[in-house]
């Protein structure tokens, strides 16, 4: 019986079947079962952890190799006689410039579905290399795809020095946060992908009760391979519902992580994540 | 070790076995299952005609405990599933047990009638109401015996206490109170009274997000009535003292065993929680089950238990399929035998265990009929976990992981068990030569 079935160890198969057994059981005779959806939480939050590690790892190794392009194409700019080539992480003057390189990034980037996913929703702050010392432009990172109806706190990368810090602005929408005025975001309109593993997706609508599922900031952290700069503790973003994780792929449980330097030692689990727990509770709750 | 001979295998043709409980004495079993129903067996005399005939169980009455209800408030449908049976101490000609399903307990009364009024003045022996312009001498009724009836009663109802779901049900040693736990609360409740409960123990955190662990299993201490245990699904034990508090959120002892780090997984919080936890007879140890080891703890040493036994080690490289096809959110449970020299658990195959504590022996048999006729001794079986494998014995990969024994029971004293396999009841009894 166990010879037939296929064991899928990945971090990526286990979050999808935890999901579905979290699916299953709103349907369920004699209600939710606390006890097992909480079980199911924790695979879900150690697959989580292990899966953001090897992501963490491969974006490190990506921001690595740009960096490496950009001083070659640096090189090359000095030399007129060659032609400018615009990378994604060269230095632009302007705002609406380093939005445009910035979703020039995730166009490019969307393209490989195993990161472009993590950059669906940020949005990159470019600083000018050509002055190192200059506070970096923040731009908020925000769950826009959902429509927190609040945002207690919004979380700024910065792509040069690879630091993702939180910022407590207290707004209640994301249109009065200050920070958009250093441009115009153009948040990605709520996109519904349809999930790879096989729900029915006009079903899932049906998810999306008052309470609201509570999540972590998922676009937090995401392409920030030194966390160890991200030392708050996860906190919990308003995200509609279940479906807007389903959508997303992976980038619902991205979360920052203080300890993802263990966790590439592959000891995935650690005691303080369990902050993050809470918020799968929730969405088990608010079934 | 012992040699048990396979008694004749009680078949319940309905449902899965859900509970299985002795009574103090031994001599009622009660079973309950997903149907709502209990069914008691009683055991025979023993007689000196038949004297190999010793003291077989069969069926004494059959009762629908639970139905089906609808929470119209929530839109959820309450199982009738019997959670858990547990008998009361008989203090006279009648027998009570409580009996729980998710949301409610409730108390029976299993009474015989054998015999019945006869030779009433206003009506006649079947009822029909007599004119009395036809009466011309008075009589006294007798009691004149009939054909025995057995009649469970329904006398008390404990409902609506429990937000979640009820997993555990526990008389007092006082016999007057009990408790009941659900997954983040414990109430007390007096046998007497069914519209008032105290909550002694409340672990639901203020903002739900902040949940961490559930209540898996309680149980008062069996002499001292102002102790309980209750048991977590972080693989954790609280012994709570109901002296010291009317809110028992602080623990007397908390009994932790440090996790190992080699150990770790996906699946590690999965299988370190608890599904049961059982006092000793004595009152000195409990024994607590998670999926893939008992453990007996000495409640004087909280720093970790006494002694560990290994159920099915050869699972635990298998943590991954089992959790795919939800075998590994099971929840075994586990009994002592009446001297507190041996435990018996059970595990998939149909397969169960006992453990000798004192001679450290284990032996692993099988509940099936095809294996076991009636008063065959019951045949060791062997798991084979790698290399070459035996003639008798089955290898990991072949174990049927749908035939699962949950529920068994030691009689107090003897050494009669009954171990249930799905909707099967097997009942073995020690070989006497």
């Amino acid at each position: 019986m166990l010879n037939a079935m296929e064991c899928a160890v990945d971090a990526q198969s286990l979050i999808s079947i935890s999901l579905r057994k979290i699916h299953n059981s709103r349907t369920q005779r004699g209600g939710i079962k606390l006890h097992k959806n909480l079980l199911v939480s924790y695979v879900l939050r150690n697959a989580r952890q292990l899966y953001m590690s090897e992501k963490y790892a491969e974006i490190y190794r990506m921001q690595q190799y740009e960096e490496v392009m950009t001083v070659c194409n640096e090189i090359q700019e000095l030399n007129p006689l060659e032609e400018e080539v615009m990378e994604p992480a060269s230095p632009c003057p302007s705002a609406t410039q380093a939005v445009a390189a910035a979703e020039a990034t995730v166009e490019e980037l969307a393209k490989d579905p195993s990161v472009g996913t993590f950059y669906r929703s940020c949005c990159c702050a470019a600083a000018s290399t050509n002055e190192p010392e200059e506070d970096l432009e923040e731009y908020p990172l925000n769950s826009c795809d959902f429509s927190p109806p609040a945002c207690t706190r919004t979380t700024v990368l910065d792509l040069d020095t690879h630091v993702v810090t939180t910022v407590e602005n207290g707004c209640l929408h994301q249109d009065c946060c200050p920070c958009q005025s250093a441009g115009s975001l153009a948040p990605a309109p709520p996109r519904k992908r349809k999930p790879d593993f096989g729900y029915d997706a006009p079903e899932l609508p049906d998810f999306a009760p008052c309470k609201r599922a509570r999540f972590e900031d998922f676009s937090a952290a995401v392409a920030s391979s030194t966390v160890t700069a991200a030392t708050e503790s996860p906190e919990p973003s308003n995200i509609s519902n279940l479906i807007s994780i389903f959508g997303s792929g992976f980038t619902g449980l991205v979360s920052r992580q203080a300890d993802t330097e263990q966790s590439l030692n592959g000891q995935f689990c650690s005691k303080q994540a369990l902050a993050s727990l809470g918020a799968w509770t929730r969405a088990i709750v608010a079934f | 070790m012992h040699l048990f001979e396979g008694d004749q295998g009680e078949c319940l043709k309905a449902d899965i076995i859900s509970t299985v409980e002795f009574n103090h004495t031994g001599e009622l079993l009660a079973t309950g299952d997903k149907g709502g129903r209990v069914v008691i067996f009683q055991r025979e005399q023993e007689s000196k005609n038949q004297p190999h005939r010793r003291g077989e169980y069969n069926v004494y009455s059959t009762f629908q405990s639970h139905e089906p209800e609808f929470d119209y408030l929530k839109s959820l449908e309450i199982e009738e599933k019997i959670n858990k049976i547990r008998w009361l101490p008989q203090q006279n000609a009648a027998y009570f047990l409580l009996s729980t399903n998710d949301k409610t307990v409730k108390l029976w009364k299993v009474s015989e009638r054998g015999r019945r009024p006869e030779g009433y003045n206003l009506k006649d022996d079947d009822g029909r109401i007599r004119d009395p312009s036809t009466i011309t001498m008075l009589r006294v009724p007798v009691l004149q015996p009939m054909d025995l009836m057995v009649e469970a009663t329904p006398r008390r109802v404990f409902s609506n206490a429990h937000t979640y779901h009820i997993n555990s049900i526990s008389v007092n040693s006082d016999y007057e109170t009990y408790m009941s736990a659900d997954d983040l609360r414990i109430n007390l409740w007096n046998l007497e009274i069914t519209n008032r409960s105290f909550n002694i123990v409340d672990i639901k955190p203020a903002n739900m997000e902040e949940l961490t662990e559930v209540i898996t299993a309680a149980e008062f201490h069996p002499n001292q009535c102002n102790t309980f245990v209750y048991s977590s699904s972080k693989g954790t034990i609280r012994l709570c003292d109901m002296r010291a508090a009317a809110l028992c959120d602080k623990h007397s002892k908390f009994f932790e065993e440090p996790e190992d780090p080699s150990n770790r997984s996906f699946f590690s919080e999965i299988i370190s929680s608890i599904s049961d936890v059982k006092f000793s007879h004595s009152g000195r140890y409990m024994m607590t089950r998670d999926y893939l080891t008992v453990k007996v703890w000495d409640l004087n040493m909280e720093s970790r238990p006494l002694e560990t036994y290994q159920v099915h080690d050869y699972l635990r490289s298998k943590l991954c399929s089992l959790y795919e096809n939800d075998c590994i959110f099971d929840k075994f449970e586990c009994v002592w035998n009446g001297s507190d020299s041996v435990i018996m658990t059970g595990s998939y195959n149909n397969f169960f265990r006992m453990f000798d504590r004192n001679t450290k022996r284990d032996v692993t048999l099988e509940a099936s009929r095809e294996n076991s006729k009636p008063r065959a001794i019951l045949k060791p079986r062997k798991v084979c976990v790698g290399g070459k494998r035996r003639k008798d014995e089955i290898s990991v990969d072949s174990l049927d992981f749908s035939k699962k024994i949950l529920h068994s029971a030691w009689h107090p004293t003897e050494n009669i068990i009954a171990v249930a396999a799905t909707n099967n009841l097997y009942i073995f009894q020690d070989k006497v030569n």
